[in-house]
């Protein structure tokens, strides 16, 4: 049964990479440019720049890259409380 | 197995090299709504921050680690509200939002406080969403996001679903939820001389491509996330749904 599961789902991620390659003119942009931005400068209220801009060559890159560390050192430390190993979580009950 | 296992990782690696990563997501930007309707949209989301502030303090003080799961469940929202997703049948970029997740692990009041908060911080500084569209962003992704997903997951239980697949649903709608609403949050402000249906149906519409499959995934995601707690600590999904209920 894993097998299988595993196997389908090398097929589908396969048969992904195939059509994402065959769509060579996709651009990945965001649905935020494609759809919001799209209607609302037809709608004349086209977007502001934000109020802090990191939207400048890599600094978007290194603003994003921080936000992940944090945000999965924060998640990694509230994990380890609610989910602790095996081990430690025998010796937690042990000690009470 | 190992192999297996190796070969998937690898697949996986080779899809996400495939893609560029140049990518932004769905929030509304700075400046697009008029002011009366941003002004609206944030008087509306007030009270759900309310009540979500009031579960915190209520809900901590009965348990003392049920700060570490809305802190656990915080960061999970903001790095996945953060993550563009390329979706090859669309073309395009867009991210799940996790909402639905949170809104069965936490509550949705409690939801619509940490979306906030991932919100605020993404508009501050990683230029996603805005400031002034902040109170639409909130009533989209966390009050229609969280309630949705939550209203989904009670039901189908109480329908006799297993918790799994209605987490799943509870996943899907409150993605597509998300976008249904913010389709109607530029409707209604940008609709001009057009009709409002018309206006809501055309964004709505050229969300789908994305969104669809992107909801899927994202009830995936939350069936996989609900399944994995009920293994580590059974019980534990099922104590946080009752009435006053706390951490297992």
């Amino acid at each position: 049964m894993k097998k299988a599961i595993i196997i389908s789902a090398l097929v589908l991620m396969l048969a992904a990479l195939c059509f994402g390659v065959a769509r060579r003119d996709a651009k990945w942009a965001g649905v935020d440019e494609t759809v919001v931005e799209k209607f609302a400068s037809a709608a004349g209220r086209p977007p502001r720049e934000p109020l802090i801009n990191t939207d400048q060559g890599d600094l978007l890159l290194f603003v994003f890259l921080i936000a992940g560390t944090a945000g999965g050192f924060v998640g990694g430390y509230y994990y380890r409380e609610l989910f602790p190993p095996k081990a430690k979580a025998s010796e937690t009950r042990s000690d009470v | 197995m190992t192999r297996l296992r190796f070969a998937l990782i690898a697949m996986a690696a080779l899809v996400l090299l495939a893609f560029p990563p140049t990518a932004s997501a769905m929030h509304i930007s700075e400046g697009i709504l008029p002011a009366p309707w941003a002004g609206l949209w944030f008087v509306l989301s007030v009270p759900f921050l309310i009540w979500g502030l009031r579960d915190l303090r209520i809900r901590s003080e009965r348990e003392p680690m049920f700060k570490s799961l809305v802190g656990l469940v915080g960061a999970a929202v903001f790095v996945i509200s953060c993550m563009p997703i390329p979706v090859p049948t669309a073309g395009t970029c867009s991210h799940p939002c996790a909402t639905g997740m949170a809104a069965i692990l936490i509550g949705p009041a409690l939801t619509v406080v940490i979306t906030s908060i991932a919100l605020l911080l993404q508009a501050l500084f990683l230029a996603h969403g805005g400031l002034t569209t902040l109170g639409a962003d909130i009533v989209s992704m966390g009050v229609a996001g969280a309630f949705v997903g939550y209203g989904v997951f009670k039901l189908a239980t109480a329908l006799g679903l297993p918790r799994w697949p209605a987490a799943f649903l509870a996943g899907v709608l409150s993605d597509w939820a998300t976008y249904a609403v913010t389709s109607f949050e530029l409707a209604s402000a940008l609709h001009g001389n057009a009709s409002l249906s018309n206006t809501f149906l055309a964004i709505a519409v050229a969300f789908c491509p994305t969104q669809i499959p992107l909801g899927i995934l994202e009830g995936l995601v939350t069936a996989a996330a609900c399944r994995f707690i009920e293994k580590r600590r059974p019980g534990l999904i099922a104590s946080l749904n009752q009435p006053h209920g706390g951490v297992a």
